[in-house]
């Protein structure tokens, strides 16, 4: 049988799906989407989680089931992995670009060694471009960020924390 | 004891830890005494909850019945659950919040760190997830009991009462019971004499930092680890269970 879709043809579709709570940036941007194999008229998407009680881990499955059936791919298996535990540093550099146009500070790298020993490593505000920064809360909006504010432009803002 | 017992109750057993801390930390959203620390506690019980999936799903497929996350959670009764004491004791008053996640998370950290070494592949990556997460918890729950030890004197009594209170809830976490000893021969779980050197270590140095004084080591309360709780786990998962006891099968 001559297969309907290739891998390019998935891919591509993947690119519509997007994180359900920032919205700007793709899931393969965002480093969740581990892995894509087609077999016979079935495909299997496999995904990693930000975070282990990430409630937008559900919604991401059903997305790419959504986004691959609307394609006119009826097979579609959705994988969770935990291993190797996702990292901050797999988000792309265009994905990076889109939190701060989106207005989240971009994640400090893990070899910056004080964001992963507890300091604060110089956070520049999304919206002015100030650094004169300080954190409020290890702890935001969603699992995965933390809460700043801007001592120059007074505005509070997320920061995509570092894992 | 067969070696699949004693996975199916180390598996249950941390995720009942998680479980059952992650809903007491869940009782503070909405009450909390400021803002970020609302949201911080809800963060953190969202953290636990995520591992209780992970370790209860895994605890489904080991025993091999088809009881999945669900079934494990809200269908066991209290006897069932294999936590520790301490981690169903009331949410009591901020101090006591934050000194009993203190003392959990402390031992927690090596726990998790450890068994990102588990000779248990999926044990394994649960923990590669979860060791991020409660390196947070511990930062967090670490700098408020310095933030009250080392506060006003209200706020010191507070935090020393509450970690004299909760301390002889501390022994169980460090004593092998069967699974544990079976689950450290084979390389799966780490010997906890081990984790507790380690959350000595860091209960010494942040009650130091706090201006804190260490608990005697005096009688310690056990039995969570066997099923056999305090008064307070039966009311607890009577509310955390009731809409599948009385709905049963009910999804949204």
């Amino acid at each position: 049988m001559e297969l309907a879709f290739s891998i390019a043809n998935v891919q591509a579709v993947l690119e519509q799906v997007t994180d359900p709570e920032i919205p700007v940036i793709t899931i393969r941007e965002l480093g969740v989407l581990r892995d894509v194999k087609i077999d016979g008229d079935s495909v299997e998407v496999t995904v990693t989680p930000t975070y282990s009680g990430c409630p937008a881990m559900d919604v991401m499955r059903e997305d790419i089931e959504k986004a691959l059936h609307e394609a006119g791919i009826q097979k579609v298996n959705v994988k969770q992995v935990l291993s190797p535990a996702w990292s901050t540093d797999w988000i792309s550099a265009s994905g990076r670009k889109k939190l701060l146009d989106y207005g989240i500070a971009p994640p400090p790298h893990t070899s910056d060694i004080r964001a992963l020993k507890g300091g604060v490593p110089v956070t520049v505000c999304p919206q002015c471009g100030s650094s004169d920064t300080v954190l409020v809360s290890h702890f935001g909006s969603t699992a995965c960020k933390a809460l700043y504010k801007c001592n120059s432009c007074q505005e509070p803002f997320d920061l995509f924390k570092c894992l | 004891m067969t070696d699949k017992e004693a996975l199916f109750r180390y598996a249950v057993r941390m995720g009942d830890n998680s479980l059952v801390l992650g809903h007491r930390l869940s009782e503070w959203c909405g009450h909390g005494p400021q803002l970020e620390e609302d949201i911080a506690q809800a963060n953190i019980a969202l953290d636990l909850i995520g591992q209780a999936r992970n370790y209860l799903t895994y605890a489904g497929e080991i025993e091999g019945n088809g009881r999945s996350e669900d079934a494990l959670a809200y269908l066991r009764t209290d006897r069932e659950y294999l936590n520790a004491l301490i981690t169903e004791l009331p949410k009591g008053d901020y101090a006591r919040t934050i000194a009993r996640s203190f003392l959990f998370d402390a031992f927690h950290l090596p726990l998790q760190q450890a068994l990102t070494k588990s000779s248990d592949e999926r044990l394994k990556g649960i923990a590669e997830k979860a060791v991020k997460e409660v390196t947070y918890h511990l930062r967090h729950s670490g700098e408020w009991l310095v933030r009250m030890g080392d506060g006003t004197a209200k706020s010191h009594d507070l935090a020393q009462d509450a970690l004299d209170d909760l301390w002889r809830y501390t022994g169980e976490l460090f004593i092998p019971d069967e699974t544990e000893e079976m689950l450290a021969k084979s390389g799966v779980a780490p010997k906890l004499a081990d984790i507790k050197n380690e959350w000595s270590a860091t209960i010494d140095r942040t009650l130091k930092e706090a201006e804190l004084k260490r608990p005697a080591d005096g009688w310690m309360a056990s039995g969570g680890k066997k099923g056999v709780h305090s008064e307070h786990l039966g009311p607890m998962l009577a509310e955390m269970q009731t809409l599948q006891r009385t709905f049963p099968g009910a999804e949204w």
